[in-house]
């Protein structure tokens, strides 16, 4: 995988998530929480412009972080299937959010190390705030988990449901920045304790669905972009 | 956000209101350094003493006798403001996901962000004249309580955030910068952290429609038609005109008020003229005109009927607005839930392992 398909991969993811987290806003189960969600939506979206702002400086064809947010298709974003999953309910989004964070804290302390300037320094700035993702997360993983029969159900559910698409996240690529699969010990480490504490079952492996990296995504996709692009679109040119 | 219905440029928007809310807070900051008397002497009327500490732009805490009526106009005045807060994440979070590039998407993140903050410390204030944040959003949710009018009209293009940035950020700063000077100390420490924020989103609404304005000719209408349908419905925001508005006079004498709902409509009209004039558009009244005599602009008045329509629950987006509020609240029970067992089985955890 080259510097700039990987850079465009964890843009593409970022950009996303903000994107999915960002639908919560005024929504949340409680006031903190909007506040907390829409944070998190906020720390993804910065990552997204440093990473896809880069991706257009290596890629050399002049296009900045809104071409490439704005004017592809489906068929040409980069991101893991996890990130486009609709939200579901709270303990879904939270499961979503919880890999995901798992993921991207051992991926970006490794990209602060990496050779490549320009992205050891995103991933410095990016791995803070993962640390925080990931505390967040888990509380509510925990919380929910150990809450309520209801609670406890419904996350379990959430678990399952989420979990096939975590195995993707580490398909190897050896000539990546950083390769992915070299993060797969740090996450399966992280995923089991929380779950222990949480009293709540790592499901089983079996189906890994994925595509997203070679860009052949869900169904969901296509919607999330027709939303977020509509009106950049419908102004050719505009400056906004 | 919140205007008065249940400031910009010397140098660019918010620029005198900012300097207004600083004047507040170092006033503030004086009422308090002024030697206070430690409460009323053992034989000193309690009313008596309330009404020296009001006469003398000191400030009520909470640890102070009140008057009952005092205390109730308090919490019923921001209790509403901390709900519109809270309602008015509506209507702008309805573009986040389709912000024009992603840095208006970061801004406008950030800006309803901002009103989930205001809205919890306004809670927080209420909440030190004894009552609790789950009994007024409870008021809420039933409709005993209100919220600002102007969160029931619909964001219908991009244009519209930034409409609501220049004026009905605008209006509710002009509401609230005398605020920042009311008797009551915890409200008026909240109003100094709000109107910093607010004016702040009131220079971004401002700086979309300039960007708008002078864009391409689609951007330009767009900005055109947002200003003409909220003009009015912001200047409606400071509530009904002065011999109508019902809780006008006594709100002056405790000073929790300190101008009425014409004085400040004017002075946002005045703010906005120059404003329009520098985007390049056109506000909606033809009758708007510089009057020598007064000093100021005459222009034509708000629909007020069309006011009380929208408070009563006819606007275009009451019934929305509230059935969104109600089913984030009724689908995030389980989770308050989960959180409050989850929370009771740690404590009694930690009590064994005491």
């Amino acid at each position: 995988m080259s510097t700039l398909d990987f850079t465009l991969a964890l843009g593409d993811d970022a950009l996303i998530a903000a994107q999915r987290l960002g639908e919560w806003t005024s929504r949340a189960p409680e006031m903190e929480e909007d506040i907390a969600l829409a944070n998190i939506a906020l720390d993804q979206l910065g990552a997204a412009r440093l990473l896809l702002t880069y991706a257009g400086e290596l890629e050399g064809a002049g296009r900045d972080e809104d071409a490439l947010a704005y004017l592809r298709d489906d068929r040409e974003f980069r991101n893991c299937l996890l990130v486009e999953l609709p939200n579901g309910d709270f303990g879904v989004t939270m499961a979503k959010l919880f890999f995901l964070a798992a993921y991207q804290l051992p991926l970006y302390t490794a990209l602060a190390g990496c050779a490549d300037e320009r992205l050891a320094a995103i991933g410095a700035k990016a791995r803070k705030e993962s640390a925080y993702h990931l505390d967040h997360a888990a509380l509510w993983v925990r919380r929910l988990g150990d809450g309520t029969e209801e609670s406890h159900r419904r996350m379990q559910d959430a678990v399952d449901q989420v979990w096939p698409y975590t195995h993707e996240l580490f398909t190897p690529a050896p000539t990546a920045p950083v390769d992915p699969a070299t993060l797969r010990a740090d996450f399966d480490a992280q995923v089991r304790d929380v779950l222990d504490q949480a009293t709540l079952t790592r499901p089983a492996d079996g189906w890994t669905p994925g595509g997203g990296r070679d860009g052949l995504h869900t169904e969901h996709l296509s919607y999330l972009l027709a939303e977020m692009q509509v009106l950049h679109r419908a102004h050719p040119g505009a400056r906004w | 956000m919140y205007g008065n219905d249940f400031a910009p440029p010397e140098d660019g928007p918010g620029g005198g209101l900012l300097g207004e809310v600083e004047a507040a807070e170092a006033a503030l900051r004086e009422a308090a350094a002024r030697a206070r008397r430690g409460g009323p002497a053992g034989d000193e009327d309690l009313e008596a003493y309330f009404a020296g500490v009001v006469d003398a732009d000191q400030k009520i805490e909470p640890r102070d006798w009140m008057p009952e009526a005092y205390r109730k106009t308090l919490i019923r005045q921001i209790a509403q403001h901390a709900h519109s807060e809270i309602i008015g994440m509506q209507p702008e979070g309805n573009w986040i996901s389709r912000a024009p590039s992603l840095k208006r998407k970061a801004i406008l993140l950030a800006k309803v962000q901002d009103e989930a903050g205001h809205g919890l410390y306004l809670y927080a204030a209420a909440e030190t004249l004894g009552v609790s944040r789950d009994e007024l959003v409870e008021l809420l949710l039933n409709g005993r309580q209100k919220y600002s009018s102007i969160f029931n009209y619909p964001t219908l293009t991009w244009a519209d955030v930034g409409a609501i940035g220049w004026l009905v950020d605008g209006a509710a700063i002009v509401n609230q910068v005398p605020l920042c000077r009311c008797s009551y100390g915890p409200y008026a420490r909240a109003m100094i952290r709000v109107c910093k924020e607010e004016s702040f989103h009131q220079r971004q609404g401002y700086e979309i429609l300039h960007t708008l304005a002078h864009g391409t000719p689609g951007q330009k209408a767009m900005a055109q038609d947002a200003v003409d349908r909220w003009w009015y419905p912001s200047l409606a925001m400071f509530g009904p005109p002065d011999g109508d508005s019902t809780h006008s006079a006594q709100s002056m004498a405790w000073k929790i008020k300190r101008f009425s709902n014409d004085e400040l409509r004017q002075r946002f009209v005045d703010m906005c003229v120059q404003q329009a004039e520098i985007l390049g558009l056109t506000l909606p009244d033809p009758d708007l005109r510089w009057n020598e005599q007064r000093q100021s602009y005459d222009y034509t008045q708000p629909d007020y009927d069309e006011l009380l329509r929208v408070i009563k629950g006819n606007g275009p987006c009451n019934r929305q607005r509230m059935e969104h509020r109600r089913r984030a609240h009724d689908e995030g029970a389980w989770v308050r839930e989960a959180a409050a067992a989850y929370a009771a089985k740690q404590n009694s955890r930690e009590r064994v392992a005491a």
